[in-house]
Protein backbone atom coordinates (compact mmCIF):
# COMPACT_ATOMS: atom_id res chain seq x y z
CA UNK A 1 0.00 0.00 0.00
CA UNK A 2 2.91 2.82 1.08
CA UNK A 3 5.49 3.23 -0.81
CA UNK A 4 7.89 1.64 1.21
CA UNK A 5 9.80 0.18 -1.92
CA UNK A 6 12.56 2.38 -2.31
CA UNK A 7 11.79 4.83 -5.24
CA UNK A 8 14.52 4.10 -8.50
CA UNK A 9 16.77 7.21 -9.26
CA UNK A 10 14.69 8.18 -11.94
CA UNK A 11 15.30 11.50 -13.28
CA UNK A 12 15.01 10.53 -16.89
CA UNK A 13 17.55 14.34 -17.82
CA UNK A 14 19.19 16.18 -15.02
CA UNK A 15 18.92 19.76 -14.83
CA UNK A 16 20.85 22.28 -16.44
CA UNK A 17 22.82 25.10 -15.03
CA UNK A 18 23.61 28.01 -16.67
CA UNK A 19 26.59 30.37 -16.20
CA UNK A 20 25.87 33.00 -13.64
CA UNK A 21 25.42 35.89 -15.81
CA UNK A 22 22.34 33.67 -17.33
CA UNK A 23 21.02 33.43 -13.80
CA UNK A 24 21.50 36.87 -13.26
CA UNK A 25 18.61 37.79 -15.91
CA UNK A 26 15.23 38.00 -15.39
CA UNK A 27 13.33 34.72 -15.86
CA UNK A 28 10.73 37.06 -18.15
CA UNK A 29 13.97 38.32 -20.08
CA UNK A 30 14.95 35.20 -21.18
CA UNK A 31 11.32 33.65 -22.34
CA UNK A 32 10.71 36.68 -24.26
CA UNK A 33 14.11 36.59 -26.28
CA UNK A 34 13.53 33.08 -26.59
CA UNK A 35 10.17 33.17 -27.91
CA UNK A 36 11.34 36.53 -30.03
CA UNK A 37 14.35 34.70 -31.37
CA UNK A 38 12.19 31.58 -32.78
CA UNK A 39 9.79 34.23 -34.86
CA UNK A 40 12.41 35.66 -36.23
CA UNK A 41 14.41 32.80 -36.95
CA UNK A 42 11.26 30.91 -38.64
CA UNK A 43 10.53 33.97 -40.56
CA UNK A 44 14.47 33.95 -42.32
CA UNK A 45 14.42 33.02 -46.12
CA UNK A 46 18.24 33.26 -46.92
CA UNK A 47 20.74 30.59 -46.11
CA UNK A 48 23.41 32.92 -44.97
CA UNK A 49 20.95 35.20 -42.35
CA UNK A 50 20.11 31.52 -41.18
CA UNK A 51 23.75 29.98 -40.79
CA UNK A 52 24.57 33.87 -38.66
CA UNK A 53 21.12 32.94 -36.77
CA UNK A 54 22.93 29.49 -35.55
CA UNK A 55 26.48 31.14 -35.27
CA UNK A 56 24.54 33.86 -32.70
CA UNK A 57 22.91 30.74 -30.99
CA UNK A 58 26.31 28.55 -30.98
CA UNK A 59 27.75 31.97 -29.59
CA UNK A 60 25.38 32.32 -26.82
CA UNK A 61 25.85 28.10 -26.40
CA UNK A 62 29.89 28.62 -25.57
CA UNK A 63 28.81 31.87 -22.87
CA UNK A 64 26.33 29.78 -21.02
CA UNK A 65 28.91 27.25 -20.48
CA UNK A 66 26.51 24.46 -19.81
CA UNK A 67 27.39 21.14 -18.90
CA UNK A 68 28.16 19.73 -22.67
CA UNK A 69 26.90 16.20 -22.14
CA UNK A 70 23.62 17.04 -20.45
CA UNK A 71 23.36 19.40 -23.69
CA UNK A 72 24.33 16.84 -25.88
CA UNK A 73 21.49 14.64 -24.65
CA UNK A 74 18.80 16.83 -25.08
CA UNK A 75 19.84 17.72 -28.43
CA UNK A 76 19.74 14.19 -29.26
CA UNK A 77 16.44 13.67 -29.42
CA UNK A 78 15.92 16.38 -32.09
CA UNK A 79 18.83 15.85 -34.39
CA UNK A 80 17.76 11.88 -34.99
CA UNK A 81 14.35 13.11 -36.36
CA UNK A 82 16.22 16.55 -38.14
CA UNK A 83 19.03 13.57 -39.64
CA UNK A 84 16.44 11.43 -41.58
CA UNK A 85 15.04 15.09 -43.10
CA UNK A 86 18.67 16.17 -44.39
CA UNK A 87 19.24 12.66 -46.02
CA UNK A 88 15.70 12.31 -47.38
CA UNK A 89 14.64 15.92 -48.64
CA UNK A 90 17.78 16.13 -51.37
CA UNK A 91 15.86 13.41 -53.04
CA UNK A 92 12.23 14.28 -52.74
CA UNK A 93 12.83 18.30 -53.83
CA UNK A 94 12.79 18.53 -57.75
CA UNK A 95 15.10 20.84 -59.06
CA UNK A 96 18.51 20.74 -60.59
CA UNK A 97 20.81 17.76 -60.41
CA UNK A 98 23.44 17.55 -57.30
CA UNK A 99 24.23 14.02 -57.96
CA UNK A 100 22.62 11.09 -58.18
CA UNK A 101 22.91 7.61 -56.39
CA UNK A 102 21.62 4.54 -58.93
CA UNK A 103 18.16 6.00 -59.65
CA UNK A 104 17.94 8.63 -57.27
CA UNK A 105 18.48 12.03 -58.14
CA UNK A 106 19.89 14.94 -55.59
CA UNK A 107 18.89 18.06 -56.15
CA UNK A 108 20.59 21.64 -55.26
CA UNK A 109 17.37 23.08 -54.25
CA UNK A 110 16.63 20.26 -51.75
CA UNK A 111 20.35 20.39 -50.70
CA UNK A 112 19.84 24.32 -49.93
CA UNK A 113 16.24 23.71 -48.26
CA UNK A 114 17.89 20.90 -45.84
CA UNK A 115 20.71 23.28 -44.99
CA UNK A 116 18.42 25.80 -44.35
CA UNK A 117 15.91 24.21 -42.06
CA UNK A 118 19.03 22.28 -40.19
CA UNK A 119 20.02 25.73 -39.63
CA UNK A 120 17.07 27.21 -38.42
CA UNK A 121 15.85 24.29 -36.12
CA UNK A 122 19.23 24.17 -34.67
CA UNK A 123 19.61 27.95 -33.62
CA UNK A 124 15.90 27.77 -32.27
CA UNK A 125 16.35 24.33 -30.30
CA UNK A 126 19.80 25.39 -28.96
CA UNK A 127 18.45 29.65 -27.68
CA UNK A 128 15.53 27.49 -25.94
CA UNK A 129 17.52 25.06 -24.40
CA UNK A 130 19.73 27.52 -23.01
CA UNK A 131 17.36 30.13 -21.99
CA UNK A 132 14.19 28.40 -21.02
CA UNK A 133 15.73 25.18 -20.32
CA UNK A 134 17.81 26.11 -17.34
CA UNK A 135 14.82 27.48 -15.95
CA UNK A 136 13.35 25.29 -12.72
CA UNK A 137 10.00 24.40 -13.22
CA UNK A 138 8.61 27.06 -10.79
CA UNK A 139 10.29 29.49 -11.77
CA UNK A 140 9.24 28.91 -15.33
CA UNK A 141 5.91 28.84 -14.46
CA UNK A 142 6.05 32.15 -11.88
CA UNK A 143 8.03 33.93 -15.19
CA UNK A 144 4.79 33.22 -17.50
CA UNK A 145 2.10 34.30 -14.67
CA UNK A 146 3.87 37.29 -14.70
CA UNK A 147 4.00 37.97 -18.55
CA UNK A 148 0.43 37.30 -18.70
CA UNK A 149 -0.69 33.32 -18.78
CA UNK A 150 -3.63 32.53 -16.92
CA UNK A 151 -3.28 30.37 -13.51
CA UNK A 152 -4.79 27.19 -14.51
CA UNK A 153 -2.12 26.70 -17.43
CA UNK A 154 0.37 27.79 -15.44
CA UNK A 155 -0.72 25.55 -12.97
CA UNK A 156 -0.95 22.79 -15.63
CA UNK A 157 1.97 22.82 -16.60
CA UNK A 158 3.66 22.96 -13.09
CA UNK A 159 2.03 19.59 -12.14
CA UNK A 160 2.43 18.26 -15.58
CA UNK A 161 6.47 18.65 -15.21
CA UNK A 162 5.99 17.12 -11.61
CA UNK A 163 3.97 14.59 -12.96
CA UNK A 164 5.66 13.27 -15.23
CA UNK A 165 8.79 12.44 -12.98
CA UNK A 166 6.54 10.27 -10.35
CA UNK A 167 4.77 8.28 -13.48
CA UNK A 168 8.11 7.46 -14.69
CA UNK A 169 8.52 6.04 -11.55
CA UNK A 170 5.61 4.19 -11.08
CA UNK A 171 6.44 2.88 -14.65
CA UNK A 172 9.60 1.75 -13.76
CA UNK A 173 8.02 -0.01 -10.57
CA UNK A 174 5.36 -1.93 -12.17
CA UNK A 175 7.82 -2.77 -14.98
CA UNK A 176 9.74 -4.41 -12.17
CA UNK A 177 6.67 -6.06 -10.62
CA UNK A 178 5.81 -7.77 -14.26
CA UNK A 179 9.85 -8.82 -14.50
CA UNK A 180 9.67 -10.35 -10.91
CA UNK A 181 7.20 -12.40 -12.07
CA UNK A 182 8.72 -13.50 -15.15
CA UNK A 183 7.19 -12.03 -17.64
CA UNK A 184 8.99 -11.65 -21.18
CA UNK A 185 7.51 -9.77 -23.72
CA UNK A 186 6.39 -11.23 -27.01
CA UNK A 187 4.77 -10.90 -29.95
CA UNK A 188 1.66 -12.51 -28.57
CA UNK A 189 -1.86 -11.29 -27.20
CA UNK A 190 -0.70 -12.17 -23.53
CA UNK A 191 2.39 -9.72 -24.40
CA UNK A 192 -0.26 -6.80 -25.62
CA UNK A 193 -2.87 -7.55 -23.33
CA UNK A 194 -0.24 -7.20 -20.12
CA UNK A 195 0.63 -3.97 -22.01
CA UNK A 196 -2.41 -2.67 -21.77
CA UNK A 197 -2.94 -3.61 -18.14
CA UNK A 198 0.07 -1.39 -17.63
CA UNK A 199 -0.95 1.35 -19.40
CA UNK A 200 -4.06 1.55 -17.55
CA UNK A 201 -2.96 1.06 -14.05
CA UNK A 202 -0.29 3.45 -15.03
CA UNK A 203 -3.13 6.59 -15.89
CA UNK A 204 -5.27 5.11 -12.88
CA UNK A 205 -2.79 5.69 -10.42
CA UNK A 206 -1.11 9.11 -11.84
CA UNK A 207 -4.50 10.41 -11.81
CA UNK A 208 -4.90 9.65 -8.55
CA UNK A 209 -1.82 10.56 -7.32
CA UNK A 210 -2.18 14.14 -9.38
CA UNK A 211 -5.41 14.17 -6.82
CA UNK A 212 -3.79 13.19 -3.57
CA UNK A 213 -1.06 16.31 -4.60
CA UNK A 214 -3.56 19.24 -5.16
CA UNK A 215 -5.53 17.77 -1.95
CA UNK A 216 -2.05 17.94 -0.19
CA UNK A 217 -1.65 21.57 -1.49
CA UNK A 218 -5.11 23.00 -0.50
CA UNK A 219 -4.12 21.84 2.60
CA UNK A 220 -1.33 24.19 2.72
CA UNK A 221 -3.38 27.03 1.81
CA UNK A 222 -3.04 27.07 -1.66
CA UNK A 223 -5.99 28.52 -3.55
CA UNK A 224 -4.93 28.80 -7.41
CA UNK A 225 -1.91 31.14 -7.12
CA UNK A 226 1.60 30.75 -6.89
CA UNK A 227 3.91 32.74 -4.71
CA UNK A 228 7.75 32.57 -4.33
CA UNK A 229 10.15 33.12 -2.18
CA UNK A 230 12.05 34.84 -4.61
CA UNK A 231 10.11 37.31 -7.09
CA UNK A 232 13.31 38.48 -9.19
CA UNK A 233 12.89 41.70 -10.21
CA UNK A 234 13.61 43.30 -13.82
CA UNK A 235 16.98 45.46 -13.84
CA UNK A 236 18.50 47.96 -16.01
CA UNK A 237 20.77 45.24 -17.03
CA UNK A 238 18.21 43.07 -17.97
CA UNK A 239 16.44 46.18 -20.30
CA UNK A 240 20.01 46.75 -21.64
CA UNK A 241 20.33 42.92 -22.73
CA UNK A 242 17.00 43.74 -24.14
CA UNK A 243 18.00 45.93 -26.17
CA UNK A 244 20.78 44.34 -27.36
CA UNK A 245 19.07 41.40 -28.34
CA UNK A 246 16.64 43.28 -30.08
CA UNK A 247 19.33 45.08 -32.68
CA UNK A 248 20.86 41.35 -33.17
CA UNK A 249 17.80 40.22 -34.42
CA UNK A 250 16.88 43.82 -36.00
CA UNK A 251 20.29 42.98 -37.71
CA UNK A 252 19.74 39.08 -38.66
CA UNK A 253 16.50 40.35 -40.23
CA UNK A 254 17.74 43.09 -42.07
CA UNK A 255 20.41 40.78 -43.22
CA UNK A 256 17.71 38.40 -44.67
CA UNK A 257 16.42 40.77 -46.00
CA UNK A 258 19.55 42.31 -48.40
CA UNK A 259 21.83 39.33 -48.40
CA UNK A 260 22.78 39.29 -52.18
CA UNK A 261 22.04 35.83 -53.69
CA UNK A 262 25.74 35.89 -55.40
CA UNK A 263 27.55 36.50 -52.25
CA UNK A 264 25.75 33.64 -50.95
CA UNK A 265 26.71 31.25 -54.33
CA UNK A 266 30.12 32.36 -53.97
CA UNK A 267 30.09 31.49 -49.49
CA UNK A 268 29.11 27.63 -50.32
CA UNK B 1 -13.38 14.49 28.94
CA UNK B 2 -14.07 17.17 30.90
CA UNK B 3 -17.64 18.22 29.24
CA UNK B 4 -17.01 21.96 30.30
CA UNK B 5 -14.13 22.35 27.59
CA UNK B 6 -15.27 22.65 24.04
CA UNK B 7 -13.72 20.04 21.24
CA UNK B 8 -10.99 21.64 18.89
CA UNK B 9 -12.35 19.34 15.87
CA UNK B 10 -15.76 17.33 16.44
CA UNK B 11 -17.47 14.97 14.08
CA UNK B 12 -21.09 14.61 14.74
CA UNK B 13 -23.05 11.95 13.13
CA UNK B 14 -20.98 11.73 10.07
CA UNK B 15 -21.03 9.30 7.86
CA UNK B 16 -18.93 8.14 4.38
CA UNK B 17 -19.57 6.42 1.39
CA UNK B 18 -16.87 5.38 -1.25
CA UNK B 19 -19.07 4.82 -4.59
CA UNK B 20 -21.97 2.96 -2.14
CA UNK B 21 -20.35 1.13 -0.22
CA UNK B 22 -20.00 2.70 3.10
CA UNK B 23 -16.72 3.32 5.01
CA UNK B 24 -17.70 5.62 7.79
CA UNK B 25 -21.63 4.87 9.89
CA UNK B 26 -23.07 7.55 12.15
CA UNK B 27 -19.63 8.41 13.77
CA UNK B 28 -19.38 10.09 16.94
CA UNK B 29 -15.35 11.93 17.68
CA UNK B 30 -14.02 14.70 19.37
CA UNK B 31 -11.14 16.02 19.93
CA UNK B 32 -10.40 18.26 22.93
CA UNK B 33 -7.34 21.08 23.03
CA UNK B 34 -3.97 19.58 24.53
CA UNK B 35 -4.74 16.04 23.96
CA UNK B 36 -2.98 13.31 21.43
CA UNK B 37 -4.94 11.03 20.37
CA UNK B 38 -4.00 7.62 19.10
CA UNK B 39 -6.57 6.43 16.28
CA UNK B 40 -6.32 3.20 15.65
CA UNK B 41 -7.74 0.41 13.45
CA UNK B 42 -7.41 -1.75 10.64
CA UNK B 43 -6.00 -1.81 7.19
CA UNK B 44 -9.18 0.17 5.23
CA UNK B 45 -11.06 1.10 8.80
CA UNK B 46 -11.37 4.39 7.33
CA UNK B 47 -8.65 6.57 9.22
CA UNK B 48 -7.12 7.79 6.43
CA UNK B 49 -10.92 9.08 5.11
CA UNK B 50 -11.35 10.72 9.02
CA UNK B 51 -8.60 12.89 8.99
CA UNK B 52 -9.19 13.81 5.23
CA UNK B 53 -12.70 15.07 5.79
CA UNK B 54 -11.76 17.25 9.26
CA UNK B 55 -9.65 19.49 7.43
CA UNK B 56 -12.90 19.30 4.50
CA UNK B 57 -10.50 17.24 1.51
CA UNK B 58 -13.87 15.30 1.91
CA UNK B 59 -17.37 15.80 2.38
CA UNK B 60 -19.40 13.89 4.34
CA UNK B 61 -22.85 11.72 3.15
CA UNK B 62 -24.55 12.34 6.28
CA UNK B 63 -23.70 14.66 9.68
CA UNK B 64 -21.79 17.43 11.31
CA UNK B 65 -18.00 18.82 11.19
CA UNK B 66 -16.92 21.22 14.21
CA UNK B 67 -13.99 23.20 13.57
CA UNK B 68 -13.03 25.57 15.93
CA UNK B 69 -16.41 26.17 17.44
CA UNK B 70 -17.94 26.58 13.86
CA UNK B 71 -20.16 24.25 11.93
CA UNK B 72 -18.23 23.72 8.25
CA UNK B 73 -20.32 22.54 5.24
CA UNK B 74 -18.33 24.03 2.33
CA UNK B 75 -14.97 25.02 0.89
CA UNK B 76 -14.68 28.56 1.67
CA UNK B 77 -15.58 27.20 5.59
CA UNK B 78 -12.54 25.07 5.55
CA UNK B 79 -9.61 27.76 4.36
CA UNK B 80 -8.92 28.78 7.51
CA UNK B 81 -9.07 25.30 9.36
CA UNK B 82 -6.58 24.04 7.09
CA UNK B 83 -4.52 27.23 8.03
CA UNK B 84 -5.17 26.11 12.16
CA UNK B 85 -4.55 22.13 11.15
CA UNK B 86 -1.72 20.50 9.44
CA UNK B 87 -2.25 17.21 8.12
CA UNK B 88 0.99 15.15 7.23
CA UNK B 89 -0.24 12.43 4.60
CA UNK B 90 0.22 9.21 3.95
CA UNK B 91 2.71 9.26 1.29
CA UNK B 92 5.40 11.99 1.60
CA UNK B 93 5.46 11.82 -2.47
CA UNK B 94 1.60 13.52 -2.54
CA UNK B 95 3.18 16.37 -0.26
CA UNK B 96 6.50 17.62 -1.83
CA UNK B 97 6.19 19.08 -5.27
CA UNK B 98 8.89 22.22 -5.31
CA UNK B 99 12.25 21.31 -6.81
CA UNK B 100 13.46 22.19 -3.05
CA UNK B 101 12.60 21.64 0.21
CA UNK B 102 13.31 25.18 1.11
CA UNK B 103 11.00 26.02 -1.20
CA UNK B 104 7.97 23.50 -0.20
CA UNK B 105 8.62 23.97 3.03
CA UNK B 106 8.44 27.83 2.20
CA UNK B 107 4.90 27.32 0.45
CA UNK B 108 2.07 26.99 2.66
CA UNK B 109 3.89 30.52 5.18
CA UNK B 110 3.46 32.16 1.65
CA UNK B 111 0.18 31.35 0.52
CA UNK B 112 -0.95 31.95 4.44
CA UNK B 113 0.10 35.80 3.15
CA UNK B 114 2.91 35.83 5.59
CA UNK B 115 6.16 38.10 2.98
CA UNK B 116 8.86 36.53 1.56
CA UNK B 117 11.32 37.04 3.73
CA UNK B 118 9.15 36.09 6.88
CA UNK B 119 8.74 32.80 5.00
CA UNK B 120 12.03 32.15 4.18
CA UNK B 121 13.12 32.67 8.29
CA UNK B 122 10.03 30.61 9.21
CA UNK B 123 11.02 27.79 6.48
CA UNK B 124 14.86 27.67 7.16
CA UNK B 125 14.21 27.57 11.16
CA UNK B 126 11.39 24.54 10.75
CA UNK B 127 14.23 22.57 8.96
CA UNK B 128 16.47 23.34 11.69
CA UNK B 129 14.36 22.54 14.54
CA UNK B 130 14.13 19.05 12.60
CA UNK B 131 17.73 18.82 11.62
CA UNK B 132 17.00 19.03 8.13
CA UNK B 133 19.57 22.47 7.24
CA UNK B 134 21.55 20.94 5.16
CA UNK B 135 18.35 19.28 2.96
CA UNK B 136 17.24 23.12 2.27
CA UNK B 137 18.82 23.38 -1.10
CA UNK B 138 18.55 18.94 -2.06
CA UNK B 139 16.00 18.26 -4.92
CA UNK B 140 12.97 16.78 -2.73
CA UNK B 141 12.33 13.96 -4.93
CA UNK B 142 15.85 12.60 -4.46
CA UNK B 143 15.54 12.48 -0.93
CA UNK B 144 15.34 8.95 0.99
CA UNK B 145 11.73 8.07 2.27
CA UNK B 146 12.96 9.29 5.89
CA UNK B 147 14.46 12.46 4.68
CA UNK B 148 11.35 12.83 2.54
CA UNK B 149 8.68 12.30 5.82
CA UNK B 150 10.68 14.80 7.62
CA UNK B 151 10.98 17.21 5.14
CA UNK B 152 6.96 16.59 4.69
CA UNK B 153 6.63 17.25 8.64
CA UNK B 154 8.58 20.19 7.97
CA UNK B 155 6.10 22.01 5.09
CA UNK B 156 3.13 21.37 7.85
CA UNK B 157 5.14 22.74 10.56
CA UNK B 158 5.67 25.75 9.20
CA UNK B 159 2.33 27.16 8.78
CA UNK B 160 2.41 26.84 12.59
CA UNK B 161 -0.77 25.25 13.51
CA UNK B 162 -2.64 24.27 16.11
CA UNK B 163 -3.54 20.80 15.48
CA UNK B 164 -1.79 18.48 13.83
CA UNK B 165 -3.04 14.87 11.93
CA UNK B 166 -0.41 12.74 11.38
CA UNK B 167 -0.95 10.01 8.94
CA UNK B 168 1.33 7.35 10.54
CA UNK B 169 4.38 9.41 10.32
CA UNK B 170 6.71 6.27 11.35
CA UNK B 171 5.62 4.09 8.90
CA UNK B 172 8.94 3.40 6.73
CA UNK B 173 11.39 5.17 9.04
CA UNK B 174 13.98 3.33 10.29
CA UNK B 175 14.23 2.84 14.20
CA UNK B 176 16.57 5.35 14.77
CA UNK B 177 14.64 8.22 12.53
CA UNK B 178 11.47 6.93 14.17
CA UNK B 179 12.79 7.46 17.44
CA UNK B 180 14.22 10.70 16.54
CA UNK B 181 10.77 11.96 15.09
CA UNK B 182 9.22 10.90 18.03
CA UNK B 183 11.17 12.61 20.86
CA UNK B 184 10.84 15.34 18.24
CA UNK B 185 6.81 15.28 18.51
CA UNK B 186 6.74 14.96 22.34
CA UNK B 187 8.84 18.32 22.73
CA UNK B 188 5.56 20.20 20.54
CA UNK B 189 2.48 21.31 22.66
CA UNK B 190 0.11 21.52 19.82
CA UNK B 191 -3.10 18.87 19.74
CA UNK B 192 -2.65 15.97 17.87
CA UNK B 193 -4.59 13.05 16.35
CA UNK B 194 -1.85 10.11 15.55
CA UNK B 195 -3.11 7.41 12.92
CA UNK B 196 -0.29 4.56 13.44
CA UNK B 197 0.41 1.33 13.73
CA UNK B 198 3.51 1.58 15.92
CA UNK B 199 3.05 0.46 19.40
CA UNK B 200 6.07 2.28 20.79
CA UNK B 201 5.42 5.17 18.95
CA UNK B 202 1.86 5.67 20.45
CA UNK B 203 2.94 4.21 23.77
CA UNK B 204 5.42 7.31 24.21
CA UNK B 205 2.97 9.88 22.86
CA UNK B 206 -0.74 9.29 22.86
CA UNK B 207 -2.77 10.91 26.00
CA UNK B 208 -5.74 8.55 24.79
CA UNK B 209 -6.65 5.88 22.16
CA UNK B 210 -10.02 5.45 19.43
CA UNK B 211 -10.43 2.24 17.66
CA UNK B 212 -12.35 2.38 14.62
CA UNK B 213 -13.79 -0.80 13.61
CA UNK B 214 -17.43 -1.14 11.09
CA UNK B 215 -16.84 2.68 10.28
CA UNK B 216 -17.93 3.65 13.84
CA UNK B 217 -15.81 4.19 17.31
CA UNK B 218 -15.27 0.69 18.87
CA UNK B 219 -15.29 0.51 22.73
N1 LIG C 1 -10.20 6.64 -3.63
C1 LIG C 1 -10.94 5.64 -3.13
N2 LIG C 1 -11.92 5.10 -3.86
C2 LIG C 1 -12.70 4.12 -3.38
N3 LIG C 1 -12.56 3.59 -2.17
C3 LIG C 1 -11.59 4.06 -1.38
C4 LIG C 1 -10.73 5.12 -1.81
N4 LIG C 1 -9.87 5.40 -0.82
C5 LIG C 1 -10.18 4.57 0.18
N5 LIG C 1 -11.21 3.76 -0.14
C6 LIG C 1 -11.83 2.76 0.71
O1 LIG C 1 -12.21 3.37 1.92
C7 LIG C 1 -11.91 2.55 3.01
C8 LIG C 1 -11.15 3.33 4.05
O2 LIG C 1 -9.93 3.73 3.51
P1 LIG C 1 -8.86 4.53 4.37
O3 LIG C 1 -9.52 5.67 5.03
O4 LIG C 1 -7.71 4.85 3.47
O5 LIG C 1 -8.42 3.44 5.45
P2 LIG C 1 -7.19 3.43 6.45
O6 LIG C 1 -6.48 4.72 6.36
O7 LIG C 1 -7.82 3.20 7.80
O8 LIG C 1 -6.34 2.27 6.07
C9 LIG C 1 -11.16 1.35 2.48
O9 LIG C 1 -12.04 0.24 2.50
C10 LIG C 1 -10.82 1.70 1.07
O10 LIG C 1 -10.97 0.58 0.26
MG1 LIG D 1 -4.60 5.20 5.75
Amino acid sequence: MTTTVPTPPATPLPPLRGADWLLAHDPRLRLLAAGLFALVVVSLNQLSSSGAALALALGLTVAARLDARALARRLLALTGFLLIMLLTLPFTTPGTSWFTLGSLSASTAGRDLALLILCKATAVMLTLTILVGTLDPLAFAQALGRLGVPHRLTQLLLLTIRQIHLIDAESIRLRQALRARAFVPRTDWQTWRTYGWLIGMLLVRSFARAERLLEAMRCRGFRGRFYRLDTPTWRTADSLAALGWLLLLGGLLWFDQHADVQALGAML
Amino acid sequence: MTPMIAPLLELQRVSFDYHGQRVLHELDFQVYPGERVALIGANGAGKTTLLHLLVGLKRPSAGQIIAFGRVRMCEADFYDVRARVGLLFQDADDQLFCPTALEDVAFGPLNLGRSPQQARADALATLETLGLREFAERVTYRLSAGEKRLVALATVLAMRPEVLLLDEPTTGLDDATAARLTAYLATLEQTMLLVSHDGPFLAQLATRAVRLAGGTVAH
